[in-house]
């Protein structure tokens, strides 16, 4: 066997005693093996079906990007959000809002299907954002979220928000190289959101309810979607948040600032 | 709807490999999709379906193994295909997933 390459060619080195003369004429200088490699690796066309084990993640150039980005974001000092939920739960409404009571700067990637509205309303905030439009893809992906990388001041900013396209299926899927998920739920979607999307919700390392000051009006045991999102993953942090509430706001923004100091 | 996206990776993975041993057509492709990776395995056919054609791939059959939720219990150690999160010996949530939260691309038959 060719120790050099791993292939299975047999060629001088059956001849090759070993007598530990100085002219060891190892395999892969002979001229036969080299044919030998030749005739095989350059074989215009299989003739045969042949069958490969491969065991690839069918996504891996998009992890490869994600590890890029979140290298990149590593090298600014910049803290990675993915900030996932349903359409209308308040993601852009929460990153209006945080800035009046965090300390640390951010900039936002937006993603929508279409306009740019969502970047509009944070730029007015003067917060820096970029806005991706998908078309119709309905979520971001690493190579999107790259591009949108190049555009925000790194330098500038503490964390970088990814606002995902609204939708609890497809983004979950997608590993867009920031360093924590927050997952929306807000009260007015009813419950079983979280029972219904647990893929989704599998992924979050913070679940946030949000719009809680309407839990009088709705039939929401809050409780209960608790004890059912610390079932499909223990370990997960909770806040309950409302706009209105400064102090709940304070609350994720403290959280934010306790990841950013445990990544030094 | 995701699954366009998702058989995009797939195909150009596949014309890579297909490239990479100089292969003209590949004619089987296997994939395992874990129940809990997000992809609806109909879904992922039918867009494979529709967008091979034209491509290596273009006569390929896809075989989809669907990968149930596979955990093992951190606690008493028994590993289980479970419908969720949750030890079924035991009952205790904490457990390691071992299979099903993932799509990978196993085996291709090509010529």
């Amino acid at each position: 066997m060719c120790t050099d390459c791993g292939c299975s060619i047999r060629g001088k080195e059956d001849k090759h005693h070993h007598d530990h003369e100085h002219h060891h004429d190892h395999h892969h200088n002979s001229h036969e093996h080299q044919k030998a490699h030749s005739h095989i690796h350059n074989n215009p066309h299989l003739n045969d079906p042949k069958t490969i084990t491969v065991i690839q993640k069918i996504l891996d150039k998009n992890d490869h990007e994600a590890m890029h980005n979140r290298s990149h974001l590593d090298n600014h000092g910049v803290l990675g959000i993915n900030l996932m939920s349903s359409p209308g739960s308040g993601k852009t409404t929460l990153l209006e809002h945080l800035k009046d009571v965090c300390e640390f700067n951010y900039g936002v990637i937006e993603g929508d299907l279409e306009t740019n509205r969502d970047a509009e309303r944070l730029k007015a905030k003067n917060i820096p954002a970029m806005q991706i439009q998908t078309g119709s893809a309905c979520h971001l992906d690493a190579f999107m979220v790259h591009k949108g990388l190049h555009d925000l001041p790194l330098d500038d900013i503490d964390v970088c928000f990814v606002e995902n396209v609204g939708n609890l299926v497809c983004p979950a899927s997608y590993d867009v190289g920031t360093h924590l998920n927050v997952v929306l739920v807000s009260i007015p979607e009813g419950e079983d959101k979280i029972a219904k999307y647990p893929v989704m919700f599998r992924k979050a390392d913070l679940i946030i309810f949000t719009k809680v000051d309407l839990l009088p009006y709705f039939d929401y045991d809050i409780e209960k979607e608790k004890a059912v999102a610390r079932s499909l993953k223990p370990n997960v942090d909770i806040l309950e948040l409302s706009i209105q509430d400064k102090d709940s706001l304070r609350q994720f923004a403290q959280w934010i600032e306790f990841k950013r100091k445990m990544r030094g | 709807m995701h699954e366009y996206s998702i058989v995009q990776a797939l195909l150009t993975q596949c014309e890579d490999i297909a490239a990479k041993n100089d292969a003209n057509a590949v004619n089987s492709i296997e994939i395992k999709i874990g129940v809990m990776s997000g992809v609806e395995s109909h879904l992922l056919k039918t867009a494979f379906d529709t967008f091979k054609e034209g491509t290596v791939c273009g006569r390929s059959q896809l075989i989809i193994h669907e990968q149930p939720l596979k955990i093992l219990c951190n606690e008493c150690g028994f590993e289980s295909e479970v419908p969720v999160y949750k030890c079924s010996k035991c009952e205790s949530l904490n457990v390691k997933v071992v299979d099903g939260e993932d799509m990978y691309l196993m085996r291709l038959e090509m010529e």
